[in-house]
């Protein structure tokens, strides 16, 4: 009985949000130059619809929302893990310098002219690559602490910090407004959203059965281990497995602010801190999150486009300040 | 029913040499004490007993199978630990602590049952906090933690306790009934050992004491062999007045220098 209460318990926030995150979407692939009606998106949905329609969403709006969806899903999760590691509310994906690791590849590879391809995976091996370093300094001859890694992440991260500035100031500067949007987090050049969506989908069940687990980690990694947690090959995976999330949201769209920090605190200021809800939860609201934020940055001022970073910072803050504000 | 041996375990404190190597079995109904002062290693102790923290040289036995031979869920199962200090992480109810003392024997894709809720609720009533499990633990005093604490283990259905410092923050009708509930255990059959830092409590409670020394020396016995009064004023390096009450020895301190 309690067991069947639990899961009710836990199924219908889930179900809620999975329910806004398909509005968000469709709201998302409704909105542009060409407005479409609910009608006529059903009837693309459909498989008929007008042929015009058709290119617009299937082909334009809907791969960038999803893409949207996935990053924004991989960086609420990837930050909800990060701060039940590190056991600190201000943990977020970057902390570990992967956004400067995978900023300082990128725009390497930009100011030398490269494809967006290569720029991508060149952010993915910078945010992994930035990832280890930082692991391999914390780790260093002495142990393996918390605190010693949150700031070995901080330090990286202002050097990455200052190594970017200093491309930003030596750049040639008709290169200046695409580096400037890819530092901000832009998915007008999101390619297929696929890799990003299989990572999430993947990683958010293999983290399900792992969620009490986590809870019990957060009360500290003694108790946990005093409850039967293996904690050493848990804290290994759970700082795996965020970096990879991290590192997927950075290549698919640059570096996005906010989401990862913010998404999980709201999300236990609503729902409370059971890792088995709130990491599913933020993989909803994250996504919804950034679709949302897409979309608004792509009409507000069109035809010009605003980084999605700057709307996702715009939304998040007030909703942010008005529930830890309310909260007891 | 389990039993808790340390065989020729030497604690590993840095800086430190090793010591008399400790070699003793907790055999079920006991109620261990470890006596000793700041420093003297007390928490080292207990944690190297959980299998928390490697020993020097040595081991631990749990049933006459190594820590290496079980998997940390199994130890789990029967020993259950109290912890000195606790990191309260995210904020979380009263009922959701005592319920991750039933971790140990989900399986990872299990939810809490019906006869999980009935042990945490029965714990949280075993130490008098049942009128607080909907509060936010950050909001509870330093002594309803401490009992919280108490819940947790008793939820995890120990035939170990590993207790440190369980009278910590405490009140004197609280610090009977934590020593009470212990007592209660022991008389099921379970085995306990208790950091103390009350020789009274000691001396009333525990059927055997082992007095740890800065240096690493030690020594244990049944409780009334060992409770002499010189050997604690050296212990503590504070001279004692005895006395008794009701035929019970208590132990208080007095003015003046020991005699090394």
């Amino acid at each position: 009985m309690a067991a069947v209460e639990a899961l009710r318990r836990r199924s219908v926030p889930l179900l809620l949000l999975a329910a806004a995150s398909v509005i968000c979407i469709a709201v998302s692939v409704s909105t542009g130059s060409v407005a479409i009606s609910v009608g006529e998106l059903w009837a693309v949905i459909s498989g008929g619809g007008e042929p015009l329609h058709r290119t617009l969403i299937l082909e334009l709006r809907l791969p960038r929302s999803l893409a949207a969806f996935a990053t924004g899903g991989l960086l609420a999760v990837a930050g909800a893990l990060m701060q039940v590691l590190l056991r600190n509310p201000l943990a977020d994906p970057y902390v570990l310098g992967l956004s400067g690791g995978a900023a300082v590849a990128a725009l390497l590879c930009m100011l030398a002219g490269m494809p967006p391809a290569i720029v991508s995976i060149a952010a993915f091996a910078g945010a992994l690559g930035s990832a280890v370093l930082v692991f391999g300094l914390a780790h260093g001859r002495g142990s393996w602490t918390t605190t010693r890694l949150l700031l070995t992440g901080v330090v990286v991260s202002s050097g990455w910090g200052a190594v970017i500035t200093f491309m930003l100031a030596v750049g040639p500067t008709e290169q200046l407004p695409g580096m400037l949007y890819w530092l901000m987090g832009d998915l007008a050049y999101a390619r297929s959203p696929w890799p990003a969506l299989i990572i999430l989908a993947l990683t958010s069940l293999i983290l399900l059965p792992l969620g009490r687990s986590l809870n019990v980690l957060a009360r500290g990694p003694m108790q946990a281990a005093a409850l039967g947690v293996a904690v050493r090959p848990l804290e290994w995976s759970i700082y795996g497995s965020a970096s990879l999330l991290t590192a997927s949201a950075v290549t698919t769209a640059g570096s996005i602010g906010f989401v990862g920090l913010v998404v999980p605190h709201m999300l236990r200021l609503v729902l409370g801190n059971d890792q088995r809800l709130i990491l599913p939860a933020a993989a909803l609201t994250g996504g919804a999150l950034l679709v949302l934020a897409d979309t608004l940055a792509r009409t507000i001022i069109a035809p010009e486009q605003l980084p999605a970073g700057v709307i996702t910072a715009l939304l998040g803050v007030p909703t942010f300040l008005y529930l830890l504000y309310r909260s007891r | 029913m389990s039993t808790l041996s340390a065989r020729q375990l030497v604690i590993d404190i840095p800086e430190r040499g090793d010591g008399t190597p400790l070699d003793f079995s907790i055999q079920p109904g006991q109620i261990w004490g470890v006596l000793g002062p700041n420093g003297a290693g007390k928490t080292t102790l207990l944690h190297t007993l959980a299998g928390l923290k490697s020993p020097r040289s040595g081991f631990v036995e749990l049933n006459d199978l190594g820590f290496a031979q079980l998997r940390r869920k199994q130890i789990a199962r029967e020993i259950a630990v109290v912890f000195q200090e606790r990191q309260d992480g995210f904020p979380a109810t009263v009922l959701e602590t005592v319920l991750i003392g039933r971790h140990p024997y989900m399986a990872p894709w299990d939810v809490e049952t019906a006869e999980d809720l009935a042990l945490a609720r029965d714990a949280l009533k075993r130490t008098a906090l049942s009128a607080l499990e909907d509060r936010l633990v950050s909001t509870l005093s330093g002594g309803e933690r401490q009992r919280l604490a108490l819940a947790t283990a008793l939820c995890q259905q120990p035939t170990i306790w590993l207790a440190d410092e369980p009278g910590n923050h405490l009140d004197l009708r609280h610090q009977v009934q934590a020593m009470n509930l212990f007592a209660s255990e022991a008389e099921s059959g379970r085995a306990v050992l208790l950091c103390l830092h009350d020789l009274n409590l000691a001396a009333r409670w525990c059927t055997h004491i082992l007095l740890l020394y800065p240096d690493g020396r030690a020594c244990w016995g049944e409780s009334n062999k060992m409770l002499e009064r010189s050997a604690l004023e050296t212990l503590y390096q504070q001279p004692l007045a005895e006395t008794t009450v009701d035929g019970r020895r208590y132990f208080v301190p007095a003015t003046g220098a020991v005699n090394d």
